[in-house]
This record gives structure tokens, sequence and C-alpha cells, in this order.
């Protein structure tokens, strides 16, 4: 490509001469090849740097910084600098331009226009230090109601008539996020699983398969079946305590998955079942699912190859009729629901569909919950919901318009280390997280990566715990869907209408 | 006594959540013998510091022996209008077997005083739908959709009556006392964000369930939305309706035994659960797996009664025992009582000295203390037997 439509770099790297002991550590660090040696300095290229902060972090003599690319560009409020930057990188490479993590437009967060209340005088707050505050949740299908056979007026002398479906306990109303192995590295998932499995929370396994290294995690892990229906096989499905039918993902709704080749080495090959260098493109539909009734016949057949014994649910990405389609979906027999809004992250998606496709899932929460009660389906179903649960606040809140588990997947990368540079679908990650290079993925150590993820949802649980003592609740499942203890404050109060709110103040 | 407000709030106070502090008082005779609103009414009146005038009333189970069959219609009426307009709506549905005034006295001249009605009904017998949820659709309607008429209560044998006022003009006004009954349910408030009005009172009823409420749940919002979702359609916007209708649900419409209804409104914690045995482990907490939005948080203490199919009085506080709720029974074992506080207990036997309690207990947090007409005490809410203790009695001058 010709010099004059080279892109400029969005980073300049500065490294400090005087500082530099020239040992190339930054060399070996960078796997993105910004720095070279040229037998007397350390040469930086910029326009490779993704500001991921590893070479920063790891020169012994901290003498490397990474500022804002001081370039100009004439100014312009409508043409930015990133609707340039697009046009400049199409029409230099003719296609459809790859993007990672999640929508990073800058979109107002509904979530953060959300207040919550707290009680004075007519009620008490309850302290969660020194009284107990439950946020355990059962997952799975509920029966509509429950008939007993009652010998006596005692709960001892009671029997339950009802049939029961499976259901499973985690002791925080926390879920980890579908990410493969492929779209993470190994490491990474080792630490996610054993840290789901010390907290008693769940973790998704994503759509390429479960190594048979993380059967012994399955009563914490949901695997999921998806479209290109990689590692499917009886193994795959036994080994779980959830199976989740995949039909979207709130980074690209109407997408199916993509792994580029680059990342398909043979540890990826074999938990996939494809062959090693492969794309491994999840195709955009099921194509044995292309409506209603051949959901509920897949849904029909998991839980016949699984003897009834775990929940098998559906994830959609939050679109326009998220709830009609949740009804659907709950009437074709999904134990669960897995709702993931558009701000939900990805390993590799297009940017147009990334960032311009689905909703937010604070409305769709809404709009799913408002319409499973007004069908009286809502309390047989677990409603997970996803799509940028960003810290606790994000989770309360997501709870009280109407999920009953909150997921998350950035925040679990970014305790792991990830530093947000988006570039995860090159498999170059310097972290170790978002690689299968060998060299990078030993760089995360998974005993400390499972450490500081259960730091964070232990913190994030023990916020809940504050907020529900602060509203006088002592149980998680009396603020699910508990609209009145939320108000909103942010600038459309049709918002306000959809999520069933009250504005601040009313 | 406030004249005015009879069938709803007025316009501004609408569709705001009500709250209130409380006093609560009932009683039940074991053996069914009728006894006058006497007692209750002591037991309340003394609670003082418990209301402030702004809402009584009184719920009495065996008064209409002579038309027992019959549901019993207690209306709140602002007008004719609205009267014939209700007399005229229930003929479409059955045949009115006595229509006529409830007895009240006015001690002063008052321009506007509502017009207390009570109807004992019969409803038509239609295929494929149940008589009580006939009743249920009858009263939802007239609440909600014709104008200047209130439902006070529906059930058989028994009523409710109540107003805005202090609890003793609200007893005079109904000549309480003339009444026998022999299980009483009395309720008087401390409303913190309306001037009240009466049909908004408590006890409230429906069918044959009254329930009688102290608190402020937090959890309203996630068990309204609940029962929208079965269809009741929460229209008075208090914490007393919701319980009511969910005791409806659990009891009638899921027919749980009263014992069983209260695991599901209070819970045991998980860690208590997890010490029970297997079979109960299994039972609890599928309850509160199925039934987690009936779940009722933030300080409570109620007392239901209940007639249907067994009378029964059932008393309930919060897990964490936020409200007071304290339980007396006879000498002769006879007579339960409950109350907010021992107060009352004090009261009766300052006014009766021939009176005596066997034992003045407070239940466990969480835990029910279930009455039954001719069974006793089923439960005492402490679960294991009590120990004796005297309570200190005031000498009688």
């Amino acid at each position: 490509m010709a010099i004059a439509h080279e892109i400029i770099s969005h980073y300049k790297v500065n490294i400090d001469r005087e500082d530099c002991q020239k040992c190339k550590r930054c060399l070996t660090n960078c796997s993105f090849g910004v720095f070279s040696f040229n037998g007397e300095r350390i040469i930086a290229q910029s326009n490779k740097c993704v500001a991921c902060q590893r070479c920063v972090v790891m020169c012994p003599a901290k003498a490397i910084h990474i500022s804002q690319s001081e370039s100009f560009l004439p100014p312009h409020g409508n043409y930015t600098r990133k609707i340039r930057n697009i046009i400049w990188a199409q029409s230099g490479n003719g296609g459809v331009l790859l993007s990672a993590t999640g929508n990073d437009r800058p979109i107002r967060s509904i979530f953060d226009d959300l207040l919550l209340d707290a009680c004075q005088v007519t009620n008490p707050s309850i302290d969660p230090l020194r009284e107990t505050i439950e946020t355990k949740i059962f997952f799975g299908r509920k029966p509509k109601k429950l008939e007993f056979i009652v010998e006596s007026d005692d709960f001892t002398d009671v029997s339950l008539k009802t049939q029961i479906f499976p259901n499973f306990e985690i002791d925080m109303p926390i879920m980890v996020g579908h990410m493969s192995l492929g779209s993470i590295s190994y490491n990474a998932c080792q630490a996610i699983y054993r840290a789901a499995r010390e907290l008693n929370i769940i973790a998704g396994s994503g759509e390429g398969g479960l190594h048979p290294d993380f059967y012994e995690f399955a009563p914490n892990i949901i695997t999921e079946i998806a479209s290109g229906r990689f590692g499917v096989d009886i193994n795959y499905l036994n080994n779980a305590a959830g199976l989740e039918i995949k039909i979207g993902q709130g980074a690209k709704p109407g997408h199916g998955g993509h792994l580029p080749g680059e990342k398909v080495n043979s540890l990826i090959a074999q938990t996939r079942m494809i062959p090693e260098g492969s794309d491994a493109l999840s195709p955009y539909p099921h194509h044995d699912i292309y409506s209603i009734e051949d959901l509920a016949q897949l849904i029909a057949a998991l839980k016949e190859a699984t003897r009834y014994k775990v929940p098998v649910g559906v994830k959609i990405a939050a679109v326009h009729n998220s709830a009609p389609i949740a009804v659907g979906i709950v009437r074709g027999g999904a134990d669960f629901l897995t709702l993931d809004g558009f701000r939900g992250g990805t390993g590799a998606a297009p940017r147009i569909i990334r960032d311009h496709a689905g909703i937010p899932i604070e409305l769709a929460i809404a709009a799913v919950d408002e319409r499973l009660r007004q069908e009286n389906l809502r309390e047989e179903v677990t409603l997970i919901a996803g799509g940028s649960i960003r810290y606790s606040a994000d989770l309360v809140k997501a709870i009280a318009l109407g999920a009953d588990v909150a997921m998350c997947s950035l925040p679990v990368l970014i305790a792991m280390g990830c530093r947000v540079c988006q570039q995860c679908f090159r498999g170059l990650c310097s972290w170790g997280i978002a690689t299968q290079q060998e060299y990078l993925v030993k760089r995360l150590d998974i005993d400390i990566a499972k450490k500081r993820i259960i730091n964070l949802f232990h913190s994030w649980n023990e916020e809940l715990k504050e907020v529900l003592g602060a509203m006088g609740i002592d149980s998680v499942e009396s603020l699910r869907s508990n609209r009145d203890r939320l108000r909103y404050i942010g600038p459309n109060p049709r918002i306000a209408d959809i999520l069933g709110v009250k504005h601040a103040g009313e | 006594m406030r004249w005015e407000n009879y069938t709803s709030l007025p316009e501004t106070f609408r569709n705001q959540r009500v709250f209130d502090g409380c006093g609560i008082s009932g009683l039940i005779n074991i053996d069914g013998t009728r006894i006058s609103g006497d007692t209750v009414i002591d037991m309340l009146c003394i609670l003082k510091e418990r209301e402030n005038g702004l809402g009584a009333g009184y719920a009495a189970y065996g008064i209409y022996p002579e038309y027992k069959d019959y549901f019993a219609f207690h209306f709140l009426f602002d007008n004719e209008t609205a009267k014939s307009k209700v007399l005229e709506y229930l003929e479409n549905f059955g045949s009115v077997i006595q229509s006529e005034p409830i007895p009240t006295s006015l001690s002063h001249e008052i321009d506007n005083p509502p017009i207390t009605w009570r109807v004992f009904f019969n409803p038509i017998s239609e295929r494929n739908q149940d008589e009580a949820e006939k009743i249920v659709q009858i009263v939802m309607e007239i609440n909600e959709n014709i104008d200047n008429a209130y439902v006070m209560s529906s059930g058989k044998n028994m009523g409710v009556f109540k107003g805005n006022g202090w609890s003793h003009e609200i007893a005079d006004f109904y000549k309480i006392r003339e009444y026998k009954a022999y299980m009483w349910l009395a309720h008087s408030r401390f409303p913190t964000n309306t001037p009240g009005w009466w049909g908004g009172a408590h006890p409230f009823n429906l069918l044959n369930c009254s329930v009688i409420h102290n608190g402020e749940i937090t959890s309203y919002g996630t068990n309204r939305r609940y029962l929208e979702s079965f269809g009741y359609k929460c229209t008075l916007f208090t914490d007393t309706e919701v319980i009511a209708y969910l005791i409806d649900l659990l009891c009638r419409r899921h027919k749980f035994p009263i014992s069983i209804a209260t695991i599901a409104l209070a819970p045991p914690l998980f860690d208590e659960i997890e010490k029970l045995d297997r079979k109960s482990q299994i039972i609890i907490k599928n309850i509160r797996a199925t039934y987690r939005s009936a779940m009722l948080n933030g300080p409570f203490s109620i007392v239901v009664g209940n007639s249907d199919p067994i009378p029964t009085m059932m008393g309930l506080s919060d897990r964490k025992k936020l409200r007071p709720l304290v339980v007396g029974i006879s000498e002769d074992e006879n007579t339960i009582y409950m109350s907010s506080e021992e107060a009352s207990f004090n009261r009766l036997m300052l006014i009766n000295n021939r009176l005596d309690l066997k034992e003045v207990w407070h239940p466990k947090s969480g835990t029910a203390v279930i009455a039954k007409l001719g069974k006793g005490l089923i439960k005492n809410g402490i679960e294991n037997p009590l120990k004796k203790r005297t309570i200190a009695l005031l000498e009688v001058a």
C-alpha cells in the first residue's frame, strides 16, 4: 500500500533514553512487533502499537510509556477520526472490518441512569456484616405450582406430588459469560473454571467444545451447542451442569462464530474436532433450526440425550423482537434463557454488526421479563442477562429489572490482566489471555488469575449484599423484578416507561 | 373520625404506595364459642401509640349463623346511585337473599356519612366455574370499575368493618361490641403518606380470608408483579393487599395447607435448611425455588384469619423479626390471643381479673403460629415445648 494512505497511529511509544538499559525485554514481550534493536538503541514503531501496556509493565527500568498520538487531524464533528479510519482501512483492504470486545460507541449506558432505593425510618435497613443476607439461587426450570400429598399440618409429613425439573444451586447470581477455548487460552479457561468452582457460580464453555482436562469442572460449567456444533459429542453433553443452545451473541446478532485458522492449533483442533489450521466459522443460523418448532426439537433431543438430568437453555442476542422470541423459546421447553445485549463482547466480530446491531440489555431484560409475566411464564424460567455487566452496580440493576443471573466476561478478562486493547481477533494477546501461542499463553499464571477472579466476584457479591441490606432485603429473590426499588434519572422518560421504572422524585 | 374518602383515595394520592405502622390484635376460640367484640376492642385500643386516628378495622368470624351458607358482602358506598348500581350488578350473577344496612351509630350530626350496606348472596352455579372464583371476579369488578363503591368483605358467615378514625371510634361506629364471633381480628394504623381512606383500612379481605398487617414489605414490586401474572390486580397499592392475594393464591388456588404457605412467605434461611433431613430439605428448597417471588421481605407481622376449610388463625413475623408479634394462650387452652404488644394481654387481665393466661410467648422470627378451630394450637411459632413463665400481673385496685 502506498505510503500516502497509511493510517496514522492512535498511540505513541515513548522510550526514556536515559533510563533504557537496552535489555531488550520489550522486544520479547511485545507480541505486536513494535520494538527492534538496531545495535545501538531500541527502536519503536508506534503504528504497530495497540497500547496493551505489556512493555510498560515489564520494562525493568520503567523507561517506556505510551501516550496518545499528538498527530492532529483536521477536526470534523461528523467525520470523526474513527469514521475516517474506517474508510481508510476499507479502501485499503476492501474487506469487512473485524473487531473485538464489545461495542465501543459512546452510547449512553441506561444502567448508569438508574438509581437505587434505600430504607429510611419506616423500615429498617439490614447490616450485612451482622445479619444474614442470602444470594443463593436455583438455576433451572421451576414448576408453575407445587402440589403436595398432605398427611398433617407439619411440613415433615408432606411429600411432593409435582414433577420437579433439574435445578442446581449457585451461591451468587453471577455467571461468567461464554468464552470458548480458542477465543481465549487454555490457561485463561483453567483459571475461570477453577474460580467458578471455588465460588460455586457457573461459567460458560463457549462454543468451542470442552477440553477433557476441564471435565472435572462440569458441575460449574454450562456448555454451549452452537451452529458449528464444535466439539459436541456425548462426553461434552454429559460433562455440564447445563446445556445452552447458542442462537445469537450480543456482539454479533445474526452471525456465527469467527475463529481464524491461525488460532486453531492442535489443542483447539482436538477440542473442537476440526482440522488444525482451518477457520472455525460457525454458520450464521443453525441449519437445523429455521423456526421455533425446530428449536423445540433440538431442546427435546438434548434433554433426551442427557436423560433429563440437566437444564437445557437457549441464548439469544437482544434484538428488537426479543420479547416474543423469548416467549416462544420458553414455550419450546427451554429451562433457562440467556439474553445478550448489544454491548456484549466477542473475540472477533465484524465491526459493522458489533457497533450497530441489537438493543441495550437493560431494555431487553425489561421487555422480556414483562412479556413472560403477561403470559405467566416468567417464574418457570431462569433468566440470565449479559452484555456489558461491568461492575456490581450493573449486576444489581439487571436483577432489579428482572434477571435471575447477571452474566459478564470482560470484567473477568480485565481481572486476569486484560488491558482492553481490543485486538483479541489477532491472536497476539501479549497477556496470554486471547491467544493460542504457547509462549504467550505461558504468561498467564493460572493461580494468580484464579485468585483475582475470585476476589472480583467476592467483592461484587459483598456489594450486592450491601445494596440489599440498604434496601431492607435479606434475600436476592426479593430484588428480582423489584423495579419499585429503581428510579430513572436519564434524559429520556420514554426509557423509564419501557423499563417500568418511575422517574426519580416520583 | 374522618367523614370523607370512603371508597377511594383522593385523586392526588392514587397510584402511590401506602406506607403505615400499625397495631394488630386477634383471638380465636378453639371450641367455637362466640364472644362479643369487647375483648378484641380492649386488646387493640390499648395500643394507642401504634395509631394516629387515620384508620382502623375489625374482622369477625361466625357473626351471621342464620345466613352461614351465603356469601356476605360488606359494602361502603358514597351515594345511593353507587348502591343501586352494585345491587343491580349483583343480580346478574345470582340471587340476593337479604340486602340491608350495616347498623351504625353516629355520635353526632354528620352531613355525608358513608352508606354501609350488607348483602347475603347466593351465586348461580355455572358449570366449569368455581363459586369462589366467581365471587373474586365480582369483588374485583366492583372495586375496580364501579365508582363510589367498595367491597369490604366477601366471605361466608363473617364480615369486615373498617373506616377512617381511631380504633375506638370505628368500634363504636359499627357497634362492634354487639356482634358475637369465634374469631376476631383487629387493626389500627399510622399511615405516613396519605390522609387515609375508609376502604384502605385493614383488615383486608378476599372471600373467607382476612389479613391484618403491620410493616412495610421491601419485596412489594417483586410480589406485585408475581401476582399480576396470575391475574390479580393490585389497585390499592398497599402491602396488605399483596399479602392477602398471596395467601389467596397459595391457600385457595394452589391448595397449600396454611403451614406450608407460611414457608413460602417466610422461608427458613439456607443455613437452617441445610441442617434438616434430606426429605425436608427437598420440600423446603422446592418451595423456595418455585415460590421465590412469593417470599415477603422487609419488616412485617401479620395475622391471618381464614374460615375455609377449617377456621384458622395464623400469626407470622418476618425472618428478622423487625415487627413485633406476641402470642398468649388462656388457662383452659381454649383461646389463643395474638397482638403487637403484651400490653393487650395485661389490659384484658386488668379488666377481667378472673382471666389468666397460661403462657405468653414471642414466636421465633419467620416461624408461624397456627391455631385451628376444634384442634387447638397446631404450631406455636417456636417449634419446641414452651417454658412456663409467669406474666407480671398488675394489681387491680
